[in-house]
C-alpha cells in the first residue's frame, strides 16, 4: 500500500520536490493570462484614473476553526498575525493578509512565492482533532458553543484569482456592479466583504493603502467574465469602448 | 429590494440571500417510527400565516451562514434575525423591535433609524490627489462635454423671436444664441437650446400633436411635464423611439419626430447606445429640486452627511422655473450644492421606483439631449440603484383638469403649464385666452400671460367669491366671471371658441372667440413614490385631494407633494424635513438661508370634478385612453363600486401617462356617480415606474456576452483553438464535440466514440464540482447524506454515491474519494456544485451542528482530465514513470498521488464510459501543460479529444443516468434500477424514510430502461412520449413514459434511447410505440445497459 498523504501543490510544500523541467513555473498559466494586455491598455489610456491587473498565483489557504479554541491562538502565532474576529475585517502581518470570511472561517492570502503556508498552519493547529476527538465526543452539545479542537486547513490557491482594481476611479468602477457601500466611511482600510460584483461572487478587500484600491478575489472560472465586465465598465473612464458587447 | 440584516455581516441586499423556508421544523428524531401521514406532514406541509413568520435564510453570497429571521409576511419587514440554535424571540420582544409603527409623512423629529452609524463626518476621504472625484456617492461623472448643462438664460434674454410666430421677444430661459433645427411630421422647424419639443412646437404655432387612440379626435399639447396625456410622439431620428411625451423631450439639433395615432413603433435595428447602471448609497436622498427639495438639500449640504438630490429637469428650480420666482436663490443654492463635497446632484434624473428599505431606482438621461452628437462611450441612460437611510420626497404637485364638454380640443391646456411656457420657454401658447378655474393658482397664470401679451378675455371661476386674487385680475383689466363655468368649446385642429354659463347650468350664456383655454381643477400632490414606499394617503378636504399620511419607512414628504402649495410653506417644510433627516442619522444641521417670500392671501379652492355642458358633447376624463364621463357612468351602472374596477372596466388611467392628470378626476366623478364621498373611495394603486423606463435602460450592460456569467476551465482556450463547439452546462461552456473539416455533429461524435472505445480519447472534466469534507465526523456526515455507506470506504479508494432529498428523490450523484481517515473529496455534477455545498452547509449548520465537519469548495482548485480507452494505460504509463499502472497495483476505484509529465497529480481510476479510464487531477495553473503532454504522448495511439456529446453516448450505452437529464426530481434510486446504491444497513439517511412511502413502492412507478427502435436507423427525439398501442386510441391517450436520452451508437451500430416508463423493468422485451411526427415508431424495451453488460472492458 502506498503511503497516502494529503496532497499539496508545489507552491506551498515545505520542502519542494524537484519538479521535472517541463512543469517549471514557466509552464504555469493563470486564469487571466490572456487579459493582461487589455488590463494594461485600460491603465494606460485612463491616465492613472484606473489601474487593472491580475495578481496571479497568490497563496490562499482556507482556515476553519472555533475562534475560542486554542487553535485560533496557535494559528495567529503561526501566521504572525491574529485571526480577525470582527466580521468582514482583515488583519495584516508581514506579507500575509488574513480575511474574515465567516464566524469560523478565514482566508489567508500570501504572496505568489509563499511556500508551505498550509502545512505550516496544519502543523501548528491541524490534525489535533484526530487525537482529541475521543475526549471531546462526550461534551459536544448542539446549542452551546463548545471549545472544539476540530480544524480544517485547505489549500485553495487556485480556486480564486485576484484582481487589482485601483486608482481614483476604482470605487466608481466597482459601483457599477457592486451593491455594497464602498465609501471610505463604510469600507475603509481593514475592511473586506464577500458580496457580488456584476453577476459573480467575489471577495472584496480594501487595499492597505491611503489611495483607493481594492483586491477582487474571484473564482477562477468566473475570472474571464469578470474581466470582460470590468473592461466594459471602464469604458467611460478610458474614453472608448474596451469591449464590444453585441 | 429588502435589506436583510445578516447576524454577522450586517444589512445586505436581499439578492445576497437564499430563502430556506419555515424555521423550527426539525428533522424528526426517528423518521422510521413515523406513519406515512406524519412523514408527509414533515415533508410537504408548512405554515402560511399573515404576519410574523419565522423562516430560514442563508447569506449565500456572503458568509454562507444560515440564520433565522422573523418576517412580517404582509409587509415583508424583517422584524428580527437570530442564529441557528437560538430560540425564536417572543412576540413581546418583537413588538418592541418592530419598526412597523407608522411614521407621519411630516413629523416631529424622528427617532434614529435602526442602523447604527459611526457618524465621523470629519474623517477625511482618501481619494487620490490626481482627480478628486466626489465621494458622496459612487459613479462616474459624465466626461467633460457630455453634459451640455451650461447655464441657460435667466429670463431677460435679448433678441427677437426670430421666425417663431409665438415666441416672446425676451422672456424665457432659452439660449437664443443656440438655434436648433428639428423636423416634426415632415416639416422643418427651428427652436432654441432650452426648449422642449413641445415648447418649440408651440413657438412655431403648432399645438396639435396627434389624434386620439380610439376616437381619432385632434389632440394638442396639454401640459408642460411628465403628466402629459396628449402630446405623445414618436422620435424617428437619430434613433427611433416610441411614445415619448413631447413635453419631456429636450430639443436637440437634427431631431426628427412625428405625431402618433395613439401608439408608437419600436426600432427594427438594435439600439447602438450604451446603457448602464450604478449603485449609490446616501444618508439622505432628496427627490425633486423645486423649492422644498432645494431647501431640504441645502439644510443637509454642509453637515458632512452624504446627500443625493435627484431631479428630472436639466437645471434645478422645479416649479420656480415655470413661475419665474426666486431664480437667484435657486442659482445660488445650486452652486452651493455642486460645491459641497458629499453632495451629488443628479439632473435629468427621474426617481421612478421606491421599494423596501428605502431602495429607490432612478433613471438618468445623460446624453439624450445631445442627439446625434452624443459620445458613443458615454452611457445614454443610467439606472441609479440608490439605498438611502432617509428620503425626503419633494416631488411637487400636478394640476388636474375638469370634466366639461369638449374639454379635449388642442388649445385646452393646464393653467400652470401655460404659465411655464411663457416664463421658462418664452412661448405664448395662444393669442387669446379664457381661464377656467376652481382655485387661486390659475390667476397667477392669467396675469403672467397677460403681461406677456396674451389677451385674456375672461377668468371663469366656479367659486362665487374668489377672494383677493380676483381683485388683482380685475386691476389688470381682466374680466372675472365668478360662479361661472365653461359649458363647451368649438374648434377643429385648434380651439376657436369657448362658451360659458353660470356654474350648474348647461346652456351657454356667453361665447368667447379664443385659441387658448387654461384650465385648473386643483392640484394633486405627486404621492406616487410615497405610496410605492408603503405610505398611506388621506383625503384633504381643504385641498380637495389625497395627501401623504403615514409610512413605515424613513420617508418624509415636503412642499407640494405634501399638499403645501404656498411657496413660503414649501420652503420651510423642505428645510425642516432635510434637517430632521440628517439629524436622525447623527449629523448636525446648519440652518440654511431661505429667501423671504411675501405671504399672499389665499381663498380656499372649490371641489369640482363634473361640469354640466352641452348635451351629447363628450366630457373626457382620461384623454390618452379616450375615456369619458359616460364611460365611467356605464361602469358604475354595471355595478362597479371601486375605482380599481372602474379603471379596469373603462381603461381610465392605464395609458402610458398612468392617469397623472386623470386619476383623481376619475375618483371624483365615480364618487359623484355613486353618491359617496371621494375620501371613502380613495385612489387606484400607484405602482412603479413613475414614468415609463426603456427596457434598454433596465437591461443596462446585462446583454450580449455580459448577459450572464460564462464560466470556463483552464483549458478553454485550447478547446477554442482546436475548433470545439460548446455546450452550455449551467453557466459553464463545455466542449460539445470537435468537428474536423467537413464533419457534421453525427460524424464527429461517432469518430470520438470510436476512439474512446477502440483506442484512447481524452476530455476536460474540470467542471465537476469538488468539495473537501474534513473532520472527525466526516464519515458519519456523508453516511447521512448519501444513500450508500461512505464511512466504510478505505483511504485510497473511491466510491460512487447518490444523494436524495428528504422526499427520496435523486438530487445528485458523484464519486467520493477518501483522502485520509478524516478527509474526503466529494465530486458533484457540473450544474449542482453550489447546490450540493449549500445542501451540506444547511444540514451541518441547522440540523447537525454537533458534527465536527467542515466543507470547502475546491472545484477550481483542480483541473480534471479524463483519459479514456483501452490504450489509456499505455499513454499514462509513459508520462507517469513512477506509477505502477497495472491492474493489481492500481485497481478500479482507487486513487494515487504521483506526477504526470512532471506535474503533481492525483489520479482516480474511475470510468463513466465503461472503458479503462483515469481521471487526472492537477492544478489548473498546470492543466494546459498536462493536456498538451497527454496530446503529445497519445499521438501514436491516435488520442482524440472528445466533448460532452460523446461522453453522453458512452455513458448512455452503459446505462449510466445523468441526474437532471434522466431524472427530474420525481425519480428514486430504485426507479433508476440502482437499489444496490441504497444502504439497508444504515439506520437512517436523508431520504430513507421516503423509500417506504406507499407512493415510492407503487409497481407502476416509472423505471429507467433502454429503448431500441425496431428500425436501427430511426432516431427518437428526446421528450418523445411512449404509448402501448400501434394505433392511437381516442384521446386522452394513456402515456406510459417518455424518452430522456437518445443517441446514435458507433459501438452498437444503431440508434438507442433511455426512457422512463411505467413499470419499465417488467416490460423488457415488450414492444411500445413512440409518436414521432405523424408516425408511430415501434420500439422494444430493453435493459438500460446495452454495451458490455459484463463490464469486461473496465480493466482494459
Amino acid at each position: 500500500m502506498l503511503a497516502f498523504r494529503v496532497p499539496v501543490f508545489r507552491g506551498i510544500r515545505a520542502t519542494p520536490k524537484e519538479p521535472a523541467a517541463m512543469a517549471d513555473t514557466a509552464a504555469r498559466r493563470s486564469p487571466l493570462a490572456h487579459t493582461a494586455d487589455r488590463f494594461a491598455a485600460v491603465t494606460r489610456s485612463s491616465r492613472g484614473a484606473l489601474r487593472l491587473a491580475e495578481l496571479p498565483f497568490l497563496a490562499q489557504v482556507t482556515v476553519r476553526l472555533d475562534p475560542k479554541s486554542p487553535a485560533a491562538e496557535a494559528a495567529g502565532l503561526a501566521l504572525g498575525v491574529p485571526l480577525p474576529l470582527v466580521p468582514n475585517t482583515v488583519n495584516r502581518g508581514g506579507e500575509l493578509a488574513v480575511l474574515w470570511l465567516g464566524p469560523d472561517e478565514w482566508l489567508v492570502v500570501g504572496p505568489a512565492a509563499t511556500t508551505g503556508l498550509a502545512e505550516r498552519l496544519r502543523t501548528a493547529i491541524g490534525d489535533e482533532h484526530v487525537t482529541i476527538a475521543d475526549e471531546h465526543a462526550a461534551v459536544v452539545d448542539e446549542h452551546t458553543a463548545v471549545v472544539d479542537e476540530h480544524t480544517a486547513v485547505v489549500d485553495v490557491s487556485a480556486q480564486r484569482t485576484t484582481l487589482l482594481v485601483a486608482g481614483p476611479r476604482s470605487r466608481d468602477l466597482l459601483a457599477h456592479g457592486c451593491p455594497i457601500d464602498l465609501h471610505p466611511r463604510a469600507f475603509g482600510i481593514g475592511r473586506c466583504a464577500q458580496t457580488t460584483l456584476a453577476r459573480a461572487h467575489v471577495v472584496l478587500v480594501a487595499r492597505d493603502d491611503l489611495r483607493p484600491g481594492f483586491w477582487v478575489l474571484v473564482r477562477s472560472s468566473f475570472a474571464g467574465y469578470l474581466a470582460d465586465w470590468l473592461l466594459d465598465a471602464a469604458t467611460e473612464h478610458v474614453g472608448q469602448p474596451a469591449l464590444q458587447v453585441s | 429590494m429588502l435589506l436583510i440584516p445578516c447576524p454577522w455581516c450586517g444589512p445586505r441586499d436581499e439578492a445576497e440571500f437564499h430563502y430556506g423556508g419555515q424555521a423550527h421544523v426539525p428533522y424528526p428524531q426517528d423518521p422510521a417510527s413515523l406513519s406515512d401521514k406524519e412523514w408527509a406532514r414533515y415533508l410537504f406541509f408548512r405554515d402560511n400565516p399573515k404576519g410574523p413568520f419565522a423562516e430560514r435564510w442563508s447569506h449565500a453570497a456572503g458568509c454562507r451562514r444560515w440564520f433565522n429571521a422573523v418576517r412580517d409576511t404582509s409587509t415583508n419587514e424583517i422584524l428580527t434575525v437570530y442564529r441557528p440554535g437560538e430560540d425564536r424571540p417572543s412576540s413581546e420582544d418583537l413588538s418592541l423591535t418592530a419598526t412597523s409603527q407608522q411614521r407621519p409623512a411630516t413629523s416631529q423629529p424622528l427617532p434614529a433609524t435602526s442602523q447604527p452609524r459611526p457618524g465621523s463626518p470629519a474623517r477625511p476621504a482618501f481619494e487620490d490627489e490626481a482627480r478628486p472625484g466626489p465621494t458622496g456617492v459612487q459613479g462616474a461623472e459624465p466626461p467633460g462635454g457630455a453634459e451640455g448643462a451650461a447655464p441657460l438664460e435667466d429670463g431677460t434674454g435679448r433678441g427677437g423671436g426670430g421666425d417663431h410666430p409665438f415666441r416672446h421677444p425676451t422672456r424665457g430661459r432659452i439660449d437664443r444664441t443656440a438655434p436648433l433645427k428639428f423636423t416634426f411630421d415632415g416639416t422643418e422647424y427651428q427652436g432654441y437650446r432650452g426648449d422642449t419639443l413641445a415648447s418649440a412646437l408651440l413657438a412655431n404655432g403648432v399645438i396639435q400633436t396627434g389624434t386620439s387612440i380610439k376616437l381619432g379626435r385632434p389632440r394638442g399639447i396639454f401640459s408642460a411635464g411628465v403628466e402629459e396625456p396628449n402630446a405623445v410622439i414618436q422620435i424617428e431620428e437619430p434613433f427611433p423611439e416610441p411614445m415619448l411625451p413631447a413635453t419631456t423631450v429636450e430639443l436637440y439639433d437634427g431631431l426628427v419626430a412625428s405625431s402618433l395615432p395613439g401608439q408608437g413603433r419600436l426600432a427594427t435595428e438594435p439600439d447602438p447606445a450604451r446603457y448602464d447602471a450604478v449603485h449609490a448609497h446616501c444618508d439622505l436622498l432628496v427627490v425633486g429640486a423645486g423649492p422644498a427639495g432645494l431647501a431640504a438639500a441645502a439644510a443637509a449640504a454642509r453637515s458632512g452627511a452624504r446627500v443625493i438630490l435627484a431631479d428630472d429637469q436639466p437645471e434645478p428650480g422645479g416649479s420656480l422655473l415655470g413661475t419665474g420666482e426666486l431664480l437667484d436663490w435657486v442659482a445660488e443654492t445650486g452652486r452651493e450644492l455642486a460645491a459641497a463635497p458629499e453632495v451629488r446632484v443628479l439632473h435629468r434624473t427621474t426617481v421612478f421606483g421606491h421599494y423596501d428599505d428605502n431602495h429607490l431606482l432612478a433613471v438618468e438621461r445623460r446624453t439624450n439631449h445631445l442627439g446625434a452628437q452624443a459620445p458613443a462611450h458615454v452611457s445614454r441612460e443610467r439606472v441609479w440603484r440608490i439605498r438611502a437611510r432617509h428620503v425626503v420626497l419633494a416631488t411637487g404637485a400636478h394640476e388636474r383638469s375638469l370634466a366639461f364638454a369638449d374639454n379635449d380640443r388642442p388649445g385646452v391646456m393646464l393653467a400652470a403649464s401655460a404659465r411655464s411656457y411663457v416664463n421658462r420657454h418664452g412661448v405664448l401658447p395662444g393669442r387669446h385666452a379664457v381661464v377656467f378655474t376652481t382655485n387661486d393658482s390659475a390667476y397667477a397664470a392669467a396675469l403672467d400671460l397677460a403681461a406677456a401679451g396674451v389677451e385674456v378675455a375672461a377668468i371663469v371661476d366656479t367659486r362665487p367669491e374668489p377672494g383677493p386674487w380676483a381683485d388683482r385680475a380685475r386691476d389688470a383689466g381682466i374680466e372675472v366671471l365668478t360662479g361661472h363655468a365653461v359649458t363647451g368649446t368649438e374648434g377643429g385642429e385648434r380651439l376657436t371658441a369657448v362658451s360659458v354659463a353660470p356654474y350648474g347650468e348647461a346652456t351657454a350664456r356667453r361665447e368667447f372667440a379664443v385659441d387658448l383655454l387654461l384650465v385648473s381643477g386643483g392640484w394633486n400632490p405627486v404621492a406616487h413614490l410615497f405610496s410605492q414606499a408603503g405610505g398611506k394617503l388621506r383625503y384633504d378636504d381643504t385641498l380637495g385631494s389625497f395627501v401623504p399620511d403615514t409610512c413605515r419607512q424613513a420617508v418624509e414628504v415636503a412642499g407640494g407633494a405634501n399638499g403645501v402649495l404656498d411657496l413660503a410653506g414649501a420652503l420651510a417644510e423642505g428645510a425642516a424635513a432635510g434637517a430632521r433627516a440628517i439629524e436622525a442619522v447623527g449629523y448636525t444641521c446648519e440652518v440654511p438661508r431661505l429667501p423671504d417670500v411675501a405671504a399672499v392671501p389665499q381663498a380656499p379652492p372649490m371641489q369640482v370634478f363634473l361640469v354640466p355642458g352641452a348635451a351629447g358633447a363628450p366630457r373626457f376624463v382620461d384623454l390618452q385612453r379616450d375615456v369619458t364621463v359616460d364611460d365611467l357612468a356605464r361602469a358604475t351602472g354595471a355595478g362597479l363600486r371601486s375605482v380599481e374596477h372602474t379603471k379596469r372596466y373603462t381603461t381610465a388611467g392605464t395609458a402610458n401617462d398612468q392617469g397623472k392628470t386623470s386619476g383623481l378626476l376619475s375618483s371624483g366623478i365615480v364618487a359623484e356617480l355613486l353618491g359617496v364621498d371621494i375620501s371613502a373611495l380613495g385612489t387606484t394603486t400607484f405602482r412603479p415606474p413613475y414614468t415609463p423606463v426603456s427596457f434598454a435602460a433596465l437591461a443596462g450592460r446585462h446583454r450580449g456576452a455580459l448577459l450572464d456569467p460564462i464560466r470556463v476551465t483552464a483549458l478553454h482556450e485550447w478547446h477554442v483553438e482546436h475548433g470545439a463547439l460548446f455546450e452550455n452546462v449551467g453557466q459553464w461552456k463545455r466542449p460539445w464535440y470537435y468537428p474536423r473539416d467537413g464533419e457534421d455533429m453525427e460524424a464527429a461524435v461517432l469518430r470520438e466514440c470510436r476512439a474512446a472505445r477502440e483506442g484512447v480519447a481524452f476530455m476536460d472534466a474540470s467542471t465537476l464540482g469538488k468539495i473537501d469534507v474534513q473532520g472527525p465526523d466526516a464519515g458519519v456526515f456523508l453516511d447521512r447524506l448519501y444513500t450508500n455507506m461512505m464511512s466504510t470506504l478505505k483511504v485510497g479508494m473511491i466510491r460512487y454515491g447518490v444523494m436524495c432529498r428528504a422526499d427520496g428523490m435523486v438530487f445528485d450523484d458523484g464519486t467520493v474519494i477518501r483522502l485520509a481517515p478524516d478527509r474526503f473529496l466529494v465530486t458533484t455534477t457540473t450544474g449542482n456544485a453550489a447546490t450540493v455545498l449549500d445542501w451540506m452547509e444547511e444540514w451541518l449548520q441547522t440540523e447537525w451542528p454537533e458534527l465536527r465537519v467542515h466543507c470547502t469548495s475546491v472545484t477550481e482548485q483542480w483541473a480534471t482530465v479524463a483519459l479514456v480507452g483501452p490504450r489509456s494505460r499505455e499513454v499514462l504509463a509513459g508520462l507517469a514513470p513512477t506509477l505502477a499502472v497495472d491492474n493489481d497495483s492500481f485497481p478500479f476505484m482507487a486513487w494515487r498521488d504521483t506526477t504526470v509529465a512532471g506535474i503533481d497529480a492525483r489520479i482516480c481510476r474511475i470510468s463513466f464510459s465503461g472503458e479503462l479510464a483515469y481521471e487526472i487531477n492537477v492544478s489548473p495553473w498546470e492543466a494546459l501543460a498536462l493536456w498538451e503532454a497527454l496530446y503529445e504522448a497519445g499521438r501514436p495511439y491516435g488520442i482524440t479529444p472528445y466533448g460532452t456529446e460523446t461522453m453522453h453516448v458512452l455513458r448512455a450505452e452503459k446505462g449510466y443516468p445523468i441526474v437532471g437529464q434522466d431524472t427530474d426530481g420525481t425519480v428514486t434510486p430504485q426507479d433508476l434500477g440502482m437499489s444496490w446504491v441504497v444502504s439497508k444497513k444504515k439506520p437512517d439517511f436523508v431520504g430513507k424514510r421516503s423509500f417506504a412511502r406507499a407512493d415510492t413502492v407503487r409497481p407502476d412507478r416509472k423505471h429507467l430502461v433502454g429503448l431500441l427502435p425496431e428500425d436501427p436507423g430511426t432516431f427518437l427525439p428526446e421528450g418523445t412520449h411512449l404509448v402501448a398501442d400501434s394505433e392511437l386510441p381516442a384521446p386522452p391517450v394513456p402515456m406510459l413514459g417518455h424518452v430522456t436520452s437518445s443517441y446514435r451508437s458507433a459501438a452498437l451500430g444503431r440508434t438507442f434511447a433511455l426512457a422512463l416508463i411505467k413499470g419499465g423493468r417488467d416490460r423488457i422485451g415488450e414492444r411500445l410505440y413512440a409518436p414521432v411526427g405523424d408516425r408511430l415508431v415501434p420500439v422494444t424495451v430493453a435493459s438500460p445497459v446495452l454495451y458490455d453488460p459484463e463490464g469486461a472492458r473496465r480493466d482494459g
